[in-house]
């Protein structure tokens, strides 16, 4: 814990992260976000490369790494036969806590996720944000120097998706160190100081969100369609003019696209209204990350993630 | 209410002094006992199969096999022992197979603990089931007229051997438990390898009546040694011979598997 206080992971990924920093792992289904973070919590071998982990060498040295991590992964990993505090518990004994000591540790972890009132119902009686905030309780029994979260709030409603962020910004302000991988860009803005965007393995952008919005290019055009089936028309005159590829929201009725300069979105504007297309509404500024990723895989993300950084 | 929450979630709290391999495995043991008490309804599956037997081969074939219904039990008893604490490690198969399936298995695997302690642990409840089924049957056993020969010290030798046959035997389902991810298919799997073992032994019948070429495999069939060495121990008739015989097997299974599981276990990337 008082060594260097970062980690490092290369296979074809090369990341730094500095002590006490929330480092976000962006990417789509099948990126290799879980695997990644499988392979830094010692579940997973490397077959090349290496890294450390709070200055340990993760091949070398896996016990050691396991003493000063804890994970989380997108399942919980709790018996679900037994109760809440019964799991805590046993995670503070095996941890070292004997008796009355593991009992208390438990007590806290409860209280401070809100849990204390259902901590002597089965876990297979808990919600899905219950289980994910019992879920992490459980990987706090002892402050971890680094904390691996792999999708945090996948498939939690928003409400239970804003106490977990709560959570995570409390453990980050505490000096652990978050590593967290999501598919919601928004999740990444909100929470993350720094940003890697992976995606087939590989990674293909990391930065502040500020500066990966910035690498991609300032000025976006952003047009709703009035009526969305004229979508084809309206892109292909938006290529013909900026020269750059549409990418084409979600919800379908809206484009977006690298403008360069306010003359030039002007004039698209202008060919759009000329070829007879209504539009709805249209601005103009930074991009969304949705945009940046679009930008930086040629692909859109996912539904999931579109969805999240609409809200 | 928030501001104490948070104060609390934000303590740091350090690592204890690093807990002994034997009291990691006992946290785990701890686990399985905790078991009992949330889903008790797996004791009944656990000993309704042997009540079953019990009874159903006294009264229905005891006579026909050996004269009489309290005759034949006090030959089949020691065996339905045996029989209970061989289909019960299928169970603690399954068991493993589910916690591996729903990625507890991937907390435990992070921890800084003895990587063999949930098995360990796993073993501990299955000796406790053990214990529990065969303390079962034996009660029925006497209530219907069973009377072991050697007295209490007999009995409590055999139940000693009977552990050492479940531990042997659980180390098979441990691996099966971490090749197969199903939990269905490690039962499947299981009892379809069982009962042959089983049935062709000398846990139901004397075997002079079979055939030679099944004899052959009956007297060799580990279940046999065990049941034979079982029946001398609650008998009183048991040589040393007999009980190194039935020890065979489980040592063997040990002694083998148990680095199997390990290795199983630290390599396995699910």
């Amino acid at each position: 814990m008082k060594r260097f206080g970062d980690v490092k992971a290369v296979d074809g990924i090369d990341l730094v992260v500095p002590r006490g920093m929330i480092f976000a792992i962006l990417g789509p289904n099948g990126a290799g976000k879980t695997t990644l973070m499988r392979m830094l919590a010692t579940l997973a071998r490397p077959d090349a490369g290496s890294a450390t982990v709070m200055g340990h060498d993760l091949l070398t040295a896996p016990h050691e790494v396991r003493a000063s991590i804890a994970m989380t992964g997108q399942f919980a990993s709790l018996d679900e036969d037994l109760t809440g505090r019964e799991n805590l518990v046993m995670l503070a004994r095996l941890w070292g806590f004997r008796g009355r000591a593991a009992k208390a540790r438990a007590d806290d972890l409860l209280a401070a996720f809100d849990l204390s009132d259902a901590s002597g119902k089965q876990v297979k009686a808990y919600s899905g944000g219950m289980r994910r905030r019992l879920d992490i309780a459980a990987s706090l029994v002892v402050t971890p120097g680094v904390l691996f979260l792999d999708e945090p709030t996948t498939g939690l409603d928003p409400k239970a998706r804003k106490d977990v962020w709560r959570m995570i910004r409390g453990l980050a302000d505490s000096g652990v160190t978050i590593l967290l991988t999501t598919q919601y860009l928004e999740e990444a803005d909100q929470l993350a100081a720094r940003i890697a965007v992976i995606d087939h393995g590989k990674k293909i952008a990391e930065g502040t969100s500020r500066e990966l919005k910035a690498a991609t290019g300032s000025g976006f055009l952003r047009v709703s369609l009035a009526d969305p089936t004229r979508f084809d028309d309206a892109a292909t005159i938006l290529e013909r003019r900026l020269g750059q590829t549409v990418q084409r929201s979600s919800e379908g009725a809206e484009l977006s696209v690298l403008g360069g300069t306010a003359k030039i979105a002007n004039e698209a504007l202008a060919d759009l209204i000329a070829a007879g297309i209504e539009l709805s509404d249209f601005s103009m500024g930074q991009p969304s990350l949705d945009e940046v990723f679009f930008a930086l895989t040629g692909q859109p993300a996912s539904d999931d993630g579109s969805k999240a950084a609409v809200a | 209410m928030k501001q104490t929450a948070s104060t609390q979630l934000l303590r740091r709290v350090e690592r204890p002094r690093a807990p002994s391999a034997l009291s990691n495995a006992l946290v785990f043991g701890w686990r399985a006992v905790l078991k009992f008490k949330h889903v008790p309804e797996q004791l009944f599956d656990l000993v309704m199969t042997p009540i079953m037997f019990t009874l159903l081969f006294t009264f229905v074939f005891g006579g026909a096999l050996a004269g009489s219904p309290s005759e034949y039990l006090q030959f089949f008893l020691p065996g339905i022992l045996v029989q209970t604490v061989v289909f019960n490690s299928v169970y603690s198969g399954m068991g493993l197979s589910t916690d591996l399936d729903k990625g507890l298995f991937d907390r435990f695997r992070s921890l800084p603990i003895w990587s063999l302690a949930p098995f360990a642990g796993l073993m501990v409840g299955d000796m406790l089931r053990h214990l529990i089924a065969g303390g079962i049957i034996l009660t029925i056993g006497l209530i219907l007229g069973y009377r072991p020969e050697a007295g209490v010290v007999g009995v409590v030798a055999a139940f000693i051997l009977l552990l050492a046959i479940g531990f042997g035997v659980g180390w098979i389902f441990m691996v099966l438990g971490l090749i197969i991810r199903t939990p269905m298919t490690v039962m499947t799997i299981g009892f379809t390898a069982i009962f042959p073992l089983v049935f062709a032994s000398n846990i139901m019948v004397d075997p002079a009546t079979m055939p030679r070429w099944l004899r052959a495999f009956v007297d060799v069939n580990p279940v046999s040694l065990m049941t034979t060495a079982l029946r001398g121990l609650m008998g009183g008739t048991a040589t040393l011979t007999e009980i190194a015989l039935a020890l065979i097997a489980p040592v063997a299974l040990t002694l083998i598997l148990a680095p199997v599981t390990l290795w199983l276990y630290v390599r396995s990337e699910r």
